[in-house]
This record gives structure tokens, sequence and C-alpha cells, in this order.
């Protein structure tokens, strides 16, 4: 009899659990679909409405109260609106909000890699119908910038500021080593490294005529690949860098140079260099001569060495791709309304003086010494320019910039390419093409994870 | 008796009516009551979250929008496409080994060697036991800065000595290891509980042994040792699971050590020097939060489950027939 009563209440209990997991599975299935908003643009605020919008940026010390007083330029046009400009939230916590359904109004990002996950996924509000509605004229936007914040044909995001990445020298040891002018080429840049190079007594580098080594600083495959023109996605959306003379002929230069030091030589002395956004970034110290960096270093050189005299200049390209001198790596600053923000209407206000209102962008650009992404802001006289950060500029307009293809899986192109550098300069990838291929492979998958780019 | 009786289907009319007592009745209520909290508190904060991994695993989810069942296409890529999981668990298996041996064993040195002292014991537990307290991510931060290969006082203490200290967080054969001394300089809290365990031990049976003549060795083998093992076995399953869990140590580490401590939205640093600090949960992590997969992140956590749990099992289970072995002896 106990035997029948254990096994009556096991089957209860059986019940039980399987009807408690089906509720909880329910549960997580419920949890997880997001309320989708709606297709039409949401109106704009009235003159006098009250509204407090939110703003995440990941803008901090010097660079936070320029933002700030940018973002408050709209309550010339609303005076009733307040801004919470909320600094230091990065990707992550921006994601995070938009998840658990209390995202901020407006979102600002560095990262401009993300935007294609976060566009493929819906978590940022097409902004097409607004664009459209008040008939916004995009092509105030240079095609590389338009390029780099729109995934597919679906644009949602603005560009806020562009960065260009150029090549910065510094002009005194130029002089000790009787250079006159930056390298325009990587023959000449392969000569100038050499030349510029100092060793202490003991074999190791004092100073590094150029670092190559990847990933370190502004040294990565995506910010050297428009130098050699070389592509990271074929026609067909898939990578296929194997197969690229241009990614080929790129990393049997960077080997060249690693070689020159010797790769546990430069292991070392890269490991006694400064962090990237320190006064102890080795450039500031000396203790590189050459490098590829954006136009935002020169703000950071004035403020944290502003004894160092230094040039800057188109990146040098490769000798087979002369044609590219002139152009760079461009990337830059987004700003976009996630999913279910609460004041899509003022937001879009927001996001349209702060991405193409002239006014603004002068004064951001001043302030931050980022490009300025429209045509108009870029040509305006009271943008500040100085003959470091001239350059940049005419990159900028000079019609051959190069931004990373907008993928729906995030940069985890731009790891798997690193991550190979990283093995190939230590010698540890013998063959360059199968190398390069295991990177199509992984890229490949992590495309595929998304249903080829759903 | 009671194996003999038919498993037959007892209509629930035919049931024997059963009255419970109203005692009991109330008694049974007052258990639940009590135990109310802590079944939801289980339901809520582990039962919930096990389940919804465990759908979830099934599924292509980018934690917007609803997730689509695949089966068991995201097991499948992790055994078959995705190259960087294999990397990441190798790299856990490496401090679960190694982290989990030399955490236990430096806690159990540095316990019995506070438990000889005469004086001074009160300073010494302290000291050994603060950097305990040092939040993961300033302690990484300055341990880099101390390991750092050129300006570091690990290397220029070492250069005097005439010995070269390597590179550290900077080169990916000795990132592992130097990750592992950081955790052996915050594991007081280890120490500290072993130290309890050690202090615990009856002086009469130290004293038995060594009038039946026992050296130290044998004190400890036989005295100690039996004495402290629960203390030990519950050291070891922790270790087993922090390094299972390892996460902050290792982003920071291969952050700063790659020249930018701005990994926050951006992972091209994450693991360097050439991954040798992705750890599984680094991943997972990446995967589920960076690149909106978290189905493939749940594939990975319910595994990460299912290798955990199995390991602490096995442990319990030899270290319990072990135990049992060395009474019985």
């Amino acid at each position: 009899m106990r035997t029948t009563i254990t096994a009556w209440r096991l089957r209860r209990g059986m019940t039980l659990v399987s009807a408690a997991s089906v509720l909880l599975l329910t549960a997580c299935s419920a949890a997880a679909g997001g309320s989708g908003d709606g297709d039409g643009p949401a109106a704009a605020p009235n003159k006098d409405d009250k509204i407090s919008l939110v703003v995440y940026s990941k803008f901090t010390n010097r660079e936070y109260p320029v933002v700030s007083a940018g973002l408050n330029r709209l309550k010339a046009k609303f005076p009733n609106i307040e801004i919470k400009h909320e600094g230091s939230q990065d990707d992550d916590k921006l994601t995070q909000s938009i998840r658990g359904g209390n995202p901020p109004d407006v979102a600002i990002s560095f990262f401009t890699d993300n935007l294609g996950a976060w566009c493929s996924n819906g978590s940022f509000v097409d902004l097409k119908p607004y664009i459209d509605r008040d008939k916004v004229d995009l092509n105030v936007i240079p095609e590389a910038v338009r390029s780099y914040t729109e995934f597919r044909g679906k644009r949602c995001a603005m560009p806020m500021l562009a960065d260009v990445y150029g090549f910065f020298y510094n002009k005194d040891m130029f002089a000790a080593a009787g250079l006159s002018a930056p390298p325009k080429n990587t023959t000449e840049l392969f000569d100038h490294a050499k030349r510029l190079t100092q060793l202490n007594p003991d074999g190791s580098i004092r100073v590094a005529g150029f670092l190559p080594t990847m990933p370190f600083y502004n040294n990565q495959a995506q910010i050297w690949a428009p130098n050699w023109d070389a592509r990271w996605l074929g026609p067909d959306g898939k990578s296929n860098l194997a197969a690229s003379a241009e990614w080929k002929e790129m990393f049997t230069f960077q080997k060249k140079l690693i070689d020159f030091y010797g790769h546990d030589r430069l292991a070392k002395f890269k490991a006694g260099l400064g962090d990237e956004y320190s006064e102890d970034h080795a450039f500031h110290r000396g203790k590189i001569a050459m490098m590829f960096d954006g136009e935002y270093r020169t703000a950071f050189l004035k403020e944290q060495a502003p004894n160092v005299k230094y040039g800057t200049a188109s990146p040098p390209v490769s000798d087979s791709k002369p044609n590219r001198y002139g152009g760079a790596f461009t990337t830059g600053t987004i700003i976009a309304i996630p999913k279910g923000a609460k004041n899509p209407g003022a937001a879009w206000e927001l996001i349209k003086q702060m991405s193409l209102d002239t006014d603004t962008l002068v004064e951001l650009g001043n302030g931050l010494k980022n490009v300025p992404s429209t045509m108009a802001a870029l040509r305006d006289p009271r943008l500040e320019v100085d003959e470091n950060y001239r350059p940049f500029l005419t990159m900028f307009d000079g019609g051959k910039l190069l931004p990373n293809p907008t993928t729906p899986i995030g940069d985890a192109h731009l790891k798997a390419v690193n991550d190979f550098a990283e093995r190939w300069q230590a010698g540890r990838e013998p063959d360059l093409e199968a190398g390069l291929r295991k990177v199509d492979a992984q890229i490949n998958d992590e495309l595929a994870q998304k249903g080829g780019g759903r | 008796m009671t194996a003999t009786v038919p498993r037959t289907r007892v209509n629930a009319a035919a049931r024997p009516a059963r009255k419970v007592p109203r005692r009991d009745r109330r008694r049974r209520l007052t258990v639940l009551a009590f135990m109310a909290p802590a079944v939801l508190g289980f339901v809520v904060f582990f039962g919930y979250p096990l389940l919804a991994t465990v759908y979830y695993s099934f599924t292509r989810y980018d934690l917007v929008n609803e997730p689509e069942w695949i089966g068991l296409g995201n097991y499948i890529r992790m055994f078959t496409s995705e190259p960087l999981v294999a990397v990441a668990a190798w790299n856990t298996l490496w401090l679960v080994v190694v982290l989990t041996l030399t955490r236990v064993l430096f806690a159990l040195g540095v316990a019995l060697v506070i438990a000889r002292l005469k004086s001074g014991v009160g300073l010494i537990r302290t000291l050994c036991y603060l950097p305990a307290l040092a939040p993961p991510a300033a302690a990484t931060l300055a341990f880099v800065f101390m390991f750092n290969p050129e300006f570091g006082p690990v290397n220029r203490f070492l250069r005097l000595l005439g010995i070269d200290g390597g590179l550290w967080f900077n080169d990916p054969a000795m990132s592992k290891p130097a990750l592992t001394l950081l955790v052996l300089w915050g594991s007081g809290e280890l120490m500290i509980i072993i130290l309890a365990a050690l202090l615990d031990v009856p002086v009469s049976q130290y004293e038995a042994a060594e009038l039946d003549g026992a050296g130290p060795i044998r004190r400890f083998r036989h005295v100690t040792l039996p004495s402290i093992s629960p203390v030990l076995l519950f050291g070891v399953v922790n270790s087993i699971i922090f390094a299972l869990q390892f996460f902050t140590q290792a982003i920071v580490a291969g952050g700063v050590a790659s020249g930018s401590a701005d990994v926050a939205g951006n992972t091209k640093y994450i693991g360097s020097p050439e991954n040798s600090t992705l750890t599984y949960p680094v991943w997972l992590y990446v995967q589920g939060f960076r690149y909106f997969n978290m189905g493939y992140a749940a594939a990975m956590a319910v595994l990460l489950f299912v290798v955990s749990f199995a390991f602490t099992a096995v442990l319990v289970h030899q270290l319990r027939r072990a135990s049992s072995a060395e009474e019985n002896a």
C-alpha cells in the first residue's frame, strides 16, 4: 500500500513539476518578446512641452562638459526640455538598459562596430520615417560616414562626429635622423622606421621608429587595412581574406617590420609603454617616433604633452596602391534612439541637432577635436583648424575614406583578425594563407549565427 | 513486505480516505511557512534561471527578439565550428587544475605557519587576510603594474638578483601563472577558514600521537589532515568553482596588458595576449552580451553547469571514500 501511495505521490509530484516547467518556459518566452515600437515617427514635441530627455554617452572628464553643452543647445528651440546627460555609460550598460526595458531616450556610442548588431536585432529605432517626414538630406554627410551608420539600408543611427585615422610623427626625431618628410608608402615607412629606431647598450629598444605590434594602441588590422585597400567582406557578404592579395601584402609587410625589431624584443618594449589614453602614451613620452592614430590625439597631445613637436599627414600606403594615398580609415561616434525610448519624438529633435546642426557640430568639433560629420560644418570658418588638424579634414573631404563594414556580428571579425595578427607576428602561424583561411572560417561561423545576417 | 505489494493503479474513489490529524496538518503548514522564503528564493533565483538557460540553449536568441527554436544547433556549433570555445575551455581547465591545487596548498601552508606563531599572530593574520578585501579589478590593475616587465618592482627586484623576470601578463605562456599568483595573493579567506580548522584540532590528539612516537610529518598525516579534511574538501570545491567562474581578473589583465584599459564595449583586447586569458566565462559573456548570441551562451552555460556539477560530485565522492578509508584504517 505504501508503494502505491508513494507512486501516486511521485506521479502527482511529476505532474506539478511538469506544469511548473511549462509555466516557467512560457514565462521565458513571454519575457523574451519585446514590445515592438511603432513604424510611424513619433510627433515632434511642442515648443513649450516639459520633457526630460535621458542621454547615455561614454564621455568623461574633459569631453563630458563639451558634449553636455552641445546637447543643451536644444533648449534654444525647446526651452522646457531638460537634458539629463549620463556620461561613462558603455555599450554593455546601454544594451542592458534596452534589454531591461528602461533605455535612455538617446544613446551615443563610440563603437560603430556594434551598430550592425544593434540594428539587426532592432535595439535601435529605424530613423527612416523621421528622415522622410522632416525631408532630411543625408547627402550633406560624406558617403563613407553614411555607410558606417546604416545596416543593409536600415538607418538606425546618425553620425555625431567622425574620426579619421592619420599618421603622426615626431618632428624633433625626424630632424635628428635627417628626415624631412613623413613616409608616403611602405618602403619609405620601413626605411624611416629603421633610421628612427634607437637601441640601448644592452640591445633593447629605447625608441621604436614605428611599433608594428598588433593590436596595440591604434595599430590594429582595421586601421591598417584601408592603406592596402584590403576589404573585409566579399560581394557575397562573407569573409574571404585568404583570397585577398591586399591582406596578404599587409601582413607580410607587418612581419617584415616585426622581424626587423625581433618579436621578443618588441614584446618587452611594448610591455613597458603607458596606457593609450594616459599621459604616459608612448608617443607623448618620445618612445615611438611614428604611429597611426585618430585626429583626437591632437587634443590629447595639446593637453598631456604640449612640448612634443609633431606633425600629421595621410598614412603611408602600400607600394602597389599609390592611388590610396590621401585616404584613411574612418569611424566615429553614433547617436540613436534605443528601442523602448520614452520620448522618441523629442529624441529625434536632439539627434537632428547633434548630427546635422552646423553650429552644434562646429562647437563640438572645436571642443573635442573630432571631425564634424557634415560638409557644411567641415568648411565652416569658425572651425578652429591648426596645421596638425588640417590633414584630417583634408582626408575627410578627399573621398578616399574606408570604414569597417557594418555587420550583425559586432566586432567579432575585428577580434578574429587581430587575434590572428598576434599569432602571426609571434611566428605561431607559419602559413599566412592557411591562417587567414581559419580567420575566414571563424568570421563566417559568426555570420552564420545571425542567419547570414538577418 | 512492502516490496511484494502489486503496483496497481489505485482508483481515487476507491482510495481509502486518509484523515490527516489536525495537529499534523498544522505542523506541516508551520514547516512549510518557515521553508517558504528559502523555497521561493530557490525557485526564483536558481530554478527559473536554470530552466530558462536550458530552454534558451536550444534557441537562437539575440536578447531583444523572441527566441527561435533551433534544437541542438548551439551544441553542434560548440563542438564543431566555433574555434575559441575550445581555447577558452582549455584556459579554464588549466586554471581549475593549477589554481585549485596551488590555492589550497598555499592557504594551508600559510595557515600552518600562522598556527605555529607565538607572537604577532593577530597582525600577521590580518596582513595575510587583507588582500582578500581588495576589489578584484583594482587588485588586478595593481598586479599588472607590479609585474610590468620594464618598470614593475617585481622584475626590478629580480634584475638585482641577476634574473630576467620575463614578460608576465604580456606573454601567453606566463599570463595564466601570473593570474594564479594574483589569486594566491588574495586567498586570505580560505587561509582563515583553514586556520580556524587547524586551531580546532584537539591538542590531546597531538599529545597522544607524540607519546606514541609520531614525528611532525606523521602527526600532520594522521592527526591534522583527517581532522581538517572536510574543510580542505570545502577549499577544493570552492577553488574549482572559483576557477570555473574566473572572469574579472582575466578580462582586466588582458585589457591592461594590451595597452588599453578600455575593454568595455570593445572585444578586440579581450583575452590578450593571444587569447591566453580568454576564460570560458569571459567568452560566454562576449558571445551572450557582445555578439548577442544568447542562445549559444546559454548552451555554454549549460555545459559549464554540467561540468561543474560532475567535477564537484566526483571529487566529493572520492574524498569521502578516502576519508572513510582513513577512519577505518
